[in-house]
């Protein structure tokens, strides 16, 4: 019926366009979530992100590979006030509904960014002022020096001011306070395509922005946009088998191959910034869950190291993951700044080694704890807990699993009431310190929000502060390099393996996976 | 009966207050919506300024009274999700429940009756086994097998009909309905079988029993030897004196299907209240899910009414007076 109706459809376009009829292409898209909302700064959340980035531009951009690309800024550098950087803006760039782009807009933004309610606050936390120097050139001062400020840029997206005044959304939409916005429906961003209907959950039209200033720079062949959120996994895997859309993320491992054998649909692969790991309770002088009384056995190196020996990654990724996953020996996906192949490799599987430490720890026979992991959130979180509970008897300890919705599990992490849990750890500035900030650094208020291990070394407190406002790139990388030893060497963490992103598209596309699993349909190809 | 009416409407608002009581004690259990609120950068320190402006921190009981205050203000909260009042969501999505509930109502009645009354008067026979083995499939797979074993066939294989979303919509009565466009119809065949198929079987078993019953009874027999025609026999004396389990029984699906369209919903990506109300679960949208259950709460009840009316018209004995004063004949 719809090819019948295509058909019709083109022999009558034919007969009124033959030149322009080429060139138009539609591009039906699915993926589990919708976008939470159409208000660039109330939710920091990846699909919500996604379709943000079509309508609306940050000053700098991730491209598909993950690199940094200008996008509104054309040119930055830090002044020689280490605190200041000089963004400078793109010239002759236009909104949506035609007004121009002007510093004044990019100052409006940012400050809208961190406002109270905005949910991407955070990654502004480190400035302290944003200011227009001329139309087209922006100052953003920070509280001290800090090498990594653009990377923070890249999913701060620039509205109009007046627009935005006028539609009664000079702030971010706040869920506390009554909520709605017009901002939240509505658009008028630089982005490369244009809003052209919306019903949340259902259906997001948009069509290119024919005024869009990246027209010659990128292949901007998709003229028409189609996106609807399928969330059950079979139906949205059926809709792609059946022709009903082209272009699908969150493909399930198990429907890969039987994807990739189907004629004119193809699987594209690439690592997703996302380290898989067990996180343990090494600072507290007793547990509540495990069996032994009195001490901690996870304070002890040798049982950590043990256990990262008994962890069996290659059967892992075999069975659990359909090989569908890159195996690491630390907490960083290989994009990261700070990354090494010798961090990276991973103690081979050898269970009378590990059994032997666990001896001279005092701990032959063994003890019992509980592990907390998710069962909603990352690819066969459940799964692959449930093969560790039987890697870990092989040298004694005995695993209870308690396996729960993300809702529930990440609350005991961040309120310190697991002893042993399953995290995924993604890194948005592609930067170690981050990780270091949050998984590593002793938790205090701002501090270490997600260090569970209750570890604390004020030495390297002191350095991973350090990193923040150090701007010697050759220093920096040392002292990131020092950290990353004192952290292996202390086997804070027990890292599994990177999970790998899987798209779906049909064999007439010629596209990327980007490593953030944002994809940016202006750089989609058609053969 | 008016004093009847009343007195169900006063008991109903008790169970809406019990329900509503039940739930809300409950969302401590499924889990922290600051998690999802704030995002993995949030500090301890806007952690805990969330949770107090969002009055987080008070004990279940005064959350629930001014939870209660506000819904009798006519204000169902803001849904921590969409960033939207909650009456406004639930509306827009109502209709597209409603009508899908509508037309697999219409599916599990229809032919749900018409294969009972057949098989009940054809008791043996190839069409009456073939309905009877289909029906089995009917009451033991579950919806989500069903769903995704139509979509396989009708959608991917056959290629007939769409595999997922709401089709396009027309205007009708002031509301966007899909069932009064051709391909909006189209999109609604595979999830409202999926989600009739049970009540249809269901309620065929039970008109199938319910009449072989009523024909063994002394009166059919009399009405037999009377020499009144099969027909009259079977529609206008068996039937009549089977339905009213068969109303109670329908009158409760009925209330499910509306309600508990959560599953198909899910599979089909219909965008009603039950893809909603999943979606609410995942990210504790608190806001969300009470007024999704008060709204279940109120379908049911109605629909308990409608029920208990119902059997006063078809049986007077049954009425809300005990059929004082009527003569049993």
């Amino acid at each position: 019926m719809r090819k019948k109706i295509v058909a019709a459809a083109a022999a009558g376009i034919l007969s009124v366009s033959m030149a322009g009829a080429a060139s138009a292409e539609t591009l039906r898209w699915a993926r589990a979530g919708d976008s939470l909302t159409f208000d660039p700064h109330a939710q920091n959340e990846v699909p919500t992100h996604t379709l943000a980035h079509q309508m609306y531009e940050p000053l700098l951009l991730r491209d598909m590979a993950g690199k940094i690309i200008p996008a509104l800024a054309t040119d930055w550098y830090a002044t020689d006030n280490g605190n200041v950087w000089e963004f400078k803006l793109r010239k002759g760039v236009k909104f949506h509904g035609g007004e121009d782009f002007t510093a004044d807009d990019a100052v409006f933004s940012l400050k809208r960014a961190m406002m109270p309610t905005s949910d991407m606050k955070e990654l502004l936390s480190s400035v302290k002022e944003v200011r227009k120097v001329d139309d087209h050139t922006l100052h953003i001062e920070t509280k001290g020096p800090n090498p990594l400020m653009p990377n923070n840029l890249t999913n701060l997206f620039i509205m109009d001011s007046e627009w935005a005044v006028e539609n009664r959304c000079a702030a971010p939409q706040d869920i506390a306070n009554g909520g709605d916005n017009p901002c939240a429906r509505t658009t008028n961003g630089t982005g490369p395509f244009k809003l052209v209907s919306r019903v949340q959950d259902q259906k997001t039209v948009l069509k290119r922005n024919d005024a869009y200033w990246g027209i010659g720079i990128f292949p901007m062949q998709v003229t028409e946009l189609i996106y609807t959120p399928i969330q059950e996994s079979a139906t949205r895997v059926s809709a792609f088998l059946s022709g009903e859309v082209d272009f699908i993320q969150d493909l399930p491992v198990q429907d890969l191959a039987r994807i990739a054998k189907t004629d004119g649909l193809d699987v594209i692969t690439a690592a997703e910034n996302r380290t898989i790991f067990f996180g343990l309770n090494v600072g507290d002088a007793d547990l509540t869950t495990d069996t032994v009384q009195g001490k901690n056995p996870f304070a002890d190196v040798r049982v950590r190291q043990a256990m990262n020996m008994a962890l069996n990654r290659e059967a892992i990724k075999k069975i659990v993951m359909r090989n569908q996953s890159l195996l690491t020996g630390v907490v960083m996906p290989p994009f990261v700044n700070g990354w090494t192949k010798e961090l990276d490799a991973y103690p081979a599987w050898d269970i009378r080694k590990a059994k032997a430490l666990m001896s001279d720890a005092g701990y032959g026979d063994g003890f019992g704890i509980t592990l907390d992991c998710p069962n909603d959130r990352y690819i066969n979180d459940e799964a692959v807990c449930l093969a560790a509970v039987g890697m870990f008897a092989q040298i004694g300890i005995k695993v209870t699993l308690d396996a729960k919705p993300k809702a529930q599990h990440f609350p005991l992490i961040k309120t310190q009431k697991t002893d042993f849990y399953l995290l995924g750890w993604g890194v948005p500035t592609f930067d170690s310190g981050y990780i270091f900030n949050f998984l590593v650094h002793t938790t205090t208020d701002k501090m270490g929000s997600w260090n569970n291990t209750r570890y604390t070394n004020p030495e390297l407190d002191k350095k991973i502060v350090g990193l923040a406002s150090e701007t010697n790139l050759t220093k920096r990388n040392k002292a990131i390099a020092e950290i990353w030893n004192t952290v292996q060497g202390e086997t804070l963490y027990l890292p599994i393996h990177n999970q790998i992103l899987n798209w779906g598209v049909t064999s007439k596309i010629d596209f990327q996976v980007q490593p953030e699993d944002i994809p940016h349909i202006k750089f989609l190809v058609f053969k | 009966m008016l004093a009847f009416i009343i007195r169900r409407i006063g008991q109903a608002l008790v169970v809406l207050l019990a329900v509503g009581f039940v739930s809300f004690s409950m969302f401590k259990f499924m889990g922290d919506p600051l998690e999802n609120l704030l995002g993995q950068e949030a500090t301890m320190s806007d952690r805990a300024e969330l949770a107090e402006r969002l009055g987080l921190n008070d004990p279940i009981v005064v959350q629930y009274t001014r939870y209660l205050t506000r819904v009798l203000d006519g204000n169902l909260g803001i849904s921590y999700r969409a960033g939207l009042p909650v009456g406004k969501i639930i509306l827009e999505r109502l209709p597209a429940t409603l009508e899908l509930a509508f037309l697999s109502g219409v599916l599990a009645i229809g032919v749900g009756i018409t294969f009972g009354i057949y098989t009940a008067i054809h008791r043996d026979g190839i069409i009456t086994n073939a309905i009877m083995t289909i029906s089995l499939i009917g009451v033991s797979l579950p919806t989500f097998l069903i769903g995704v074993f139509l979509i396989w066939a009708f959608a991917v294989n056959l290629d007939w009909l769409p595999a997922f979303g709401r089709g396009p919509t027309g205007n009708f009565l002031g509301m966007e309905l899909a069932i009064v466009t051709w391909g909006g119809f189209k999109s609604m065949i595979l999830p409202a079988v999926t989600l009739g198929l049970y009540q249809m079987t269901l309620i065929m078993r039970l008109v199938r029993s319910e009449m072989q019953e009523v024909l063994r009874a002394d009166f059919i027999r009399f009405a037999r030897a009377r020499g009144l025609s099969e027909r009259a026999i079977n529609f206008r004396h068996a039937l009549k004196n089977t339905l009213v389990p068969v109303i109670t029984v329908t009158g409760l699906q009925l209330g499910s299907i509306i309600a508990f369209a959560i599953i198909t919903e899910t599979v089909f990506q219909w965008p009603g209240v039950g893809l909603l109300f999943i979606n609410a679960i995942s990210f504790v949208d608190i806001p969300v899910m009470s007024a999704y259950l008060l709204l279940v709460g109120t379908i049911f009840v109605f629909i308990n009414l409608i029920v208990d009316l119902l059997y006063f018209g078809i049986d007077p004995r049954l009425g809300p007076t005990g059929g004082e004063g009527r003569h049993r004949a």
